[in-house]
């Protein structure tokens, strides 16, 4: 087994070998320009892109002319709520999203109020999902768009998506879904979860960093964005740019792997997953499951190590890639916000550990990571104030601190 | 974020965990912190005529505010009372190398060294005070 270990399968993939080979030809003879319409060095590398733009398609259930290619998922997201919202603004001046949002919708959403927009974060319950009926009952006459992602980048939890989408088509309103962390994990279905937007992007899925993909649906409704990229009109218009044929092809394999290996590879994945979880649990006491106990990622495992401070628990593990929700860096010294959405307290959220699993991962590598977690937790609650009051029998919540 | 091989250390060895026992006259304990904050430090010394002799802590915090507890736990041995309370945070800073992100470590440390010695003092203080009260009674 190799040192380090990489379990931030969440943060980004390694780019599979296979997708790397396919890419090659298109950075050397195959360097083309895709709108190039007049001469073969054009006309082979436009070939390459419809080709893998149908691969894209394809993974989702959509057809190829909806799918718009970008510079990843945060452009994606970019463009769906600002390219619908100035787009129906005469329709309507209200957005629906949700409060445990990756930063590129909540950042997005926030823009957007201050330039007018009113917008609705709906709560989530404590396993991190958003309910359809919430959603409803947000929905006014001056509703344009309705935002929720597939699944939680921190949490795993997967939303019912399908469902918020049965609420937007009654209601006749535009459905935008981050998927950056469902698709290629998940089956996703554009059609039956009745999505009329959705971000994604390749280096989750074990495709190339730089480009990703916003899907947007031709009929039923017909959605229109106003472009944030203006200029040789590519993607339909909506998104001008030379396209970056190597990325893109990279990017048509990885989707194209994925769709294949998908039933097998989630199996497997969920099994590892599910392993590391009972080995944690079973090596010590007082560790809590964040998320979803099932409806979540099959890669994805979020708990929290209570009176154990997350960062200094990466420190004690260091030959392990792994993300915690502490944010003993951050100027505010919050920790996650995904956490807090779903009521876990603040100390909890400190103590908290994602640990992404992917395409790559081994059992030993779980095995090793289990060992390794259960030494550097008893290592650390041995000069833990926190760990000697509660055994003790203090209760900490009754201790009022002085916070600073 | 890259760590100094200092924090690594006191980090891997840490100096003096432990604790004495909290009601005793001679050990002054100073708690300082909150698990909501993501760091508490728990501080203790052990006087013995106006001469720290022992010291030992306790943190839940990162790797930062172990190394700036568990220094100053070393620094606090063999001083004396006066010597320690001029102990500042920019010392543990320096000395550890942190970045500008963990100084509030340093600062908790030095908060703790202060609840402590000011532990001990009220509680000497008192003992000090009950003979007085017992004489003027008579």
């Amino acid at each position: 087994m190799k040192l380090p270990i990489y379990l931030d399968n969440h943060s980004t993939t390694r780019c599979d070998p296979r997708v790397l080979e396919i890419m090659l030809p298109y950075f050397t003879e195959k360097f083309g320009n895709a709108a190039s319409r007049n001469h073969s060095f054009g006309w082979e590398v436009e070939e390459a892109v419809e080709a893998a733009r149908k691969q894209v398609a394809h993974l989702i259930q959509a057809d190829a002319k909806e799918i718009i290619f970008t510079s990843g998922a945060t452009e994606s997201d970019n463009l769906a709520l600002q390219g619908v919202v100035e787009m129906y603004r005469e329709k309507g001046d209200h957005v629906i999203t949700s409060s445990t949002e990756h930063r590129a919708v909540i950042d997005t959403a926030k823009y957007l109020e201050k330039k007018g927009i009113k917008v609705t974060f709906l709560p989530v319950d404590k396993t991190g999902m958003v309910s359809p009926d919430d959603v409803r009952n947000a929905i006014t006459d001056k509703t344009i768009l309705i935002s929720v992602m597939m699944a939680n980048n921190e949490i795993g939890t997967i939303n019912p998506v399908a469902a918020i989408g049965k609420v937007a088509k009654e209601k006749g309103i535009l459905f935008h879904c981050d998927a950056t962390q469902g698709v290629g994990k998940i089956p996703v279905n554009v059609q039956e979860m009745g999505i009329d937007l959705m971000s994604f992007t390749a280096h989750k899925i074990y495709g190339p960093k730089g480009v990703g993909a916003l899907y947007v649906r031709r009929k039923a409704p017909r959605v229109r964005l106003e472009p944030m990229l203006y200029g040789g009109g590519h993607e339909r218009g909506m998104r001008s740019g030379t396209l970056p044929v190597p990325l893109i092809v990279g990017f048509g394999k990885a989707c194209e792997l994925c769709e294949q290996e998908m039933a097998t590879e989630s199996v497997r994945m969920a099994k590892m997953r599910d392993r590391l979880q009972e080995g944690i649990m079973k090596g010590m006491d007082e560790v809590y499951l964040n998320g979803h106990p099932t409806e979540r990622l099959p890669n994805n495992l979020n708990m929290s190590f209570a009176y154990v401070e997350g960062e200094a628990l990466l420190m004690g593990v260091k030959e392990i890639a792994l993300s915690s929700g502490s944010a003993c860096t951050s100027a505010t010294l919050e920790p996650s916000y995904v956490l807090r959405a779903l009521g876990v307290g603040s100390d909890l959220a400190h103590s908290s550990i994602r640990f992404g699993l992917g395409r790559f991962t081994t059992d030993e590598e779980v095995e090793y990571t289990i060992d390794r977690m259960i030494k550097a937790v008893t290592h650390l609650r041995e000069m833990s104030p926190l760990y000697e009051m509660a055994k003790e029998g203090v209760d900490l919540k009754s201790v009022s601190w002085a916070a600073h | 974020m890259a760590y100094s091989d200092k924090v690594i250390d006191h980090y891997n060895n840490p100096r003096n965990v432990g604790s004495f026992q909290k009601d005793a006259d001679d050990v002054g304990t100073g708690i300082v912190g909150a698990p909501e904050c993501g760091d508490v430090m728990k501080l203790q010394i052990k006087v013995e005529n106006d001469t720290i002799v022992d010291a030992k802590f306790k943190t839940f915090g990162c790797g930062s505010a172990i190394a700036s507890s568990s220094l100053a736990t070393e620094w606090l041995k063999g001083k004396s009372l006066e010597e320690a309370h001029k102990i500042k945070n920019t010392d543990i800073v320096q000395e550890l190398n942190l970045p500008p992100v963990k100084i509030h470590c340093s600062v908790l440390a030095e908060d703790a060294i202060k609840a402590a010695l000011g532990d001990y003092q009220k509680k000497a203080g008192e003992k000090k005070r009950k003979p007085a009260e017992a004489a003027t009674s008579s």
